[in-house]
């Protein structure tokens, strides 16, 4: 498509035209509150992941971020079938395993690996590195017990360890070392797709670096896809090119990094990111200028009617109580959730979204919720029309 | 070695020209932890000073002693095995040589602190207004019903909804941004003169460190209080710090104003903090420049300037002075109280000609000669 030649230098080209590995659709996670006593009744769901839509591309990357208990790592989990979805759908390679069973999960294992945050509690440690990142070889009887050892010694140098290493215990390393261990570990099946969920937020600044930089190396010489869980705006920015902002349960912004960090058009997202401290603010002094949300995320319990964030929106109007906005095409790859979506200090005074201020059809068409990819034709905001390429 | 070190008797920051001694004034400040492996230098001479109103910010690594340096000062190393040396003076006492019953008298009274993790710093089984309201009935000759009408005071000071419901909750039932606004109620009910932040911020998302550390300045601006906030974060101690240290391996390697350290370090491990993080900004194609190798061990750190393992510059230093002499802190070109501890003949040339092309690449995107079209 004529849009991917603004994007200069990329390796890959980010989306259009690429076949996506994995296409989640209208995906659903609600954890069951039980009563106390003897009956333990269903009283309540926590609605962890309500109805998200997205799409990794093929050896690309997709970046999702969101402050804490917005259900990001529900959603990474989902993808790895840690969890069975309540609903919706799981599309990877065309399957649909939302539904499936732990027998039909086997083979799958080996194409969807995870990362885990924090690598001491990840690693077993009565198990020595070479049992840790061989069992997988072992569990899925890839190789006999004589190919074992080669493969983890080729690991160890894949993710940049000492192969000598193969008898220590997890205890023995740092953490950005036992970190690699659990990179190593989760390649061991050379997966398809990598569900890295905080894989830097635990280790030190200069340790961020090498991690990061090991990662992107193995996407490049591996062709892995990419699903990058993360809280610092700066590093998802850096490691994806496409990056979905999560708000209590739902997407509310997905864009290209170019759009979402010049032009956010959330108010969530442009709170998110003029919170970001930076580092060259020391030239000037004093703190940045920065919009300020009140309060903490509402309970995923039983959140907002209508828009989630408009319990902590600068801009919600009556509209956002009664009307769930949603997730709008407005550009070649820039979704968002906002009836009043616009850059900053430019939301329109009426919705975007074909209503009108009490919620009512305008009479004109009234804006339905795209599916996971992007489409040819989107909504202009200037205009009201739909545009395309 | 290590004993060589006790320089920059005038290594006070701020003010320490106009009345002598700063507020706070630490002076070769040794903490040693005896160990069965040998000894265990977290702190190795460490020597800043701050006045009341500024705020100090220590950047380094896990196991770079920062922590021990501000738990210290607090006096929360007596009685263990720890062997202290030095001076820490406090409003011209020097907190090392009082006995326990006169540091416990200003231990929450004149010097505080504010804890990484409010969940473990927090006892779980009393109310939240019941442990804000111990810190002041211990200071102050105060009825139960005069501390917790205090306590519900404070709590709205630091902007917690409902604070004379809120105040009979248990710790579990606040959520994260709120039990830290908690301890900082605590920490600042007796109005101390110093407050000590050990990564205040680092367990919170990037809203909620941004109330936080607004909170944080409203207070200092209200009570005129000194601040030491230790964070790994350069970007949130370039919002809060008036002055800067950067610490390695149990030493000071770098200190002076924030706006000098940031735009123009002089030392090679506080270039590679900044290059190895990421910008919002950055190009997106360059790859980080990451700082090589991993932090060293403090029962065995490395012979001479403790970064020269994972130094990138050290064959510009002539000979092997390197891995043979500690560097003093000496001043740095860009004056002030400015000072680096580096072999480096002239760093701030090194700087300019090499790190920041390298990282401005990082910054536009595009070669320097590009970006005139």
């Amino acid at each position: 498509m004529s849009t991917t030649s603004a994007a200069p230098k990329h390796a890959r080209p980010s989306g259009s035209g690429v076949e996506p590995i994995l296409s989640v659709e209208d995906l659903q996670m609600y954890f069951p509150v039980k009563s106390r006593g003897v009956i333990r009744r269903t009283i309540g769901h926590v609605q962890a992941v309500d109805g998200v839509s997205f799409e990794v591309p093929k050896g690309g990357s997709l970046g999702l971020v969101g402050e804490s208990g917005c259900g990001k790592s529900t959603t990474g989990r989902l993808i790895t079938r840690l969890y069975k979805p309540t609903g919706g759908s799981i599309g990877f390679e065309g399957e649909d395993i939302a539904g499936f069973s732990p027998r039909q999960l086997m083979p799958l294992r080996r194409e969807i690996q995870m990362i885990f945050q924090d690598p001491a509690t990840s690693l077993n440690p009565r198990h020595t590195v070479g049992q840790i990142i061989g069992a997988p070889l072992v569990i899925h009887k890839i190789t006999g017990k004589d190919g074992v050892m080669p493969r983890v010694k080729e690991l160890l140098e894949i993710v940049g360890l000492n192969p000598e290493h193969v008898n220590r215990y997890p205890h023995e390393f740092s953490g950005g070392q036992r970190q690699r261990i659990g990179i190593a570990r989760a390649l061991t099946l050379q997966p398809k797709l990598l569900v890295a969920d905080e894989p830097v937020s635990a280790l030190d600044v200069s340790i961020q670096a090498q991690v990061i930089n090991l990662l992107q190396d193995l996407q490049r010489e591996f062709d892995i896809a990419f699903l990058f869980i993360a809280h610092d705006l700066a590093i998802v920015r850096h490691f994806c090119p496409e990056i979905a902002v999560m708000y209590l349960g739902k997407i509310v912004e997905v864009a290209d990094r170019e759009s979402l960090y010049t032009r956010p058009l959330h108010p969530y997202t442009q709170a998110l990111l003029s919170a970001v401290p930076d580092v060259r603010q020391a030239a000037v002094g004093g703190r940045r200028e920065r919009i300020r949300l009140q309060g903490d995320v509402p309970s995923p319990i039983n959140p907002p009617s209508g828009c989630r964030f408009r319990t902590r929106c600068p801009i919600a109007k009556d509209v956002c109580a009664k009307v769930e906005p949603p997730l709008m095409q407005v550009g070649p790859r820039h979704k968002v959730a906002c009836h009043f979506a616009g850059e900053l200090g430019h939301h329109p005074a009426v919705p975007v979204t074909g209503i009108d201020v009490e919620g009512a059809a305008t009479g004109g068409t009234v804006v339905e919720s795209a599916g996971p990819g992007f489409e040819d034709t989107w909504l202009d905001l200037s205009t009201g029309q739909r545009t395309g390429a | 070695m290590s004993s060589s070190t006790p320089t920059l008797a005038q290594g006070v920051g701020t003010g320490a020209g106009a009345s002598g001694t700063p507020f706070l004034s630490v002076r070769d400040l040794k903490v040693h932890f005896p160990t069965p492996d040998g000894v265990v230098k977290a702190t190795d001479g460490l020597s800043f000073g701050l006045e009341r109103g500024r705020t100090l910010g220590i950047v380094g690594e896990s196991g770079s002693g920062k922590s021990v340096s501000s738990s210290t000062i607090l006096g929360l190393h007596r009685g263990s095995r720890a062997m202290v040396s030095g001076e820490i003076l406090l409003d011209g006492t020097d907190l090392l040589s009082l006995s326990d019953e006169e540091m416990r008298l200003r231990r929450g009274r004149e010097v505080s602190m504010i804890f990484q993790d409010p969940l473990s710093a927090m006892h779980p089984y009393y109310t939240v207004g019941n442990q804000i309201a111990e810190a002041y009935r211990v200071h102050n000759d105060v009825n139960r019903k005069q501390a917790r009408a205090r306590a519900i005071e404070m709590l709205d000071r630091v902007g917690i909804p409902q604070p004379d419901r809120r105040v009979d909750d248990y710790p579990h039932q606040y959520s994260g941004g709120m039990r830290q606004r908690a301890m900082i109620a605590m920490g600042l009910i007796n109005d101390p003169g110093l407050l000590i932040a050990d990564e205040p911020t680092t367990a919170l998302d990037v809203t909620v460190q941004a109330q936080i550390l607004d909170l944080l300045q409203d207070l200092q601006k209200e009570f005129n209080s000194a601040i030491v906030i230790i964070t790994h974060d350069l970007g949130v101690v370039a919002e809060m710090a008036d002055e800067v240290l950067v610490m390695y391996a149990g030493r000071c390697v770098e200190y002076g104003p924030t706006k000098q350290i940031l735009t123009n370090p002089e030392m090679p491990y506080t270039w590679g903090l900044l290059s190895s993080v990421p910008d919002v900004t950055g190009d997106t194609d360059a790859r980080l420049v990451p700082i090589p190798g991993n932090p060293p061990s403090l029962l065995n750190p490395p012979t001479g300037c403790a970064f020269h393992p994972r130094c990138t510059y050290r064959d510009k230093v002539p000979g092997s002075l390197c891995t043979t002499d500690l560097p003093e802190l000496t001043p740095a070109k860009s004056g002030g109280f400015h000072v680096r501890r580096c072999h480096l003949p002239d760093p701030a040339a090194v700087y300019a000609e090499e790190v920041v092309p390298e990282m401005q690449a990082d910054m536009t995107g595009e070669p320097i000669e590009e970006t005139e079209k």
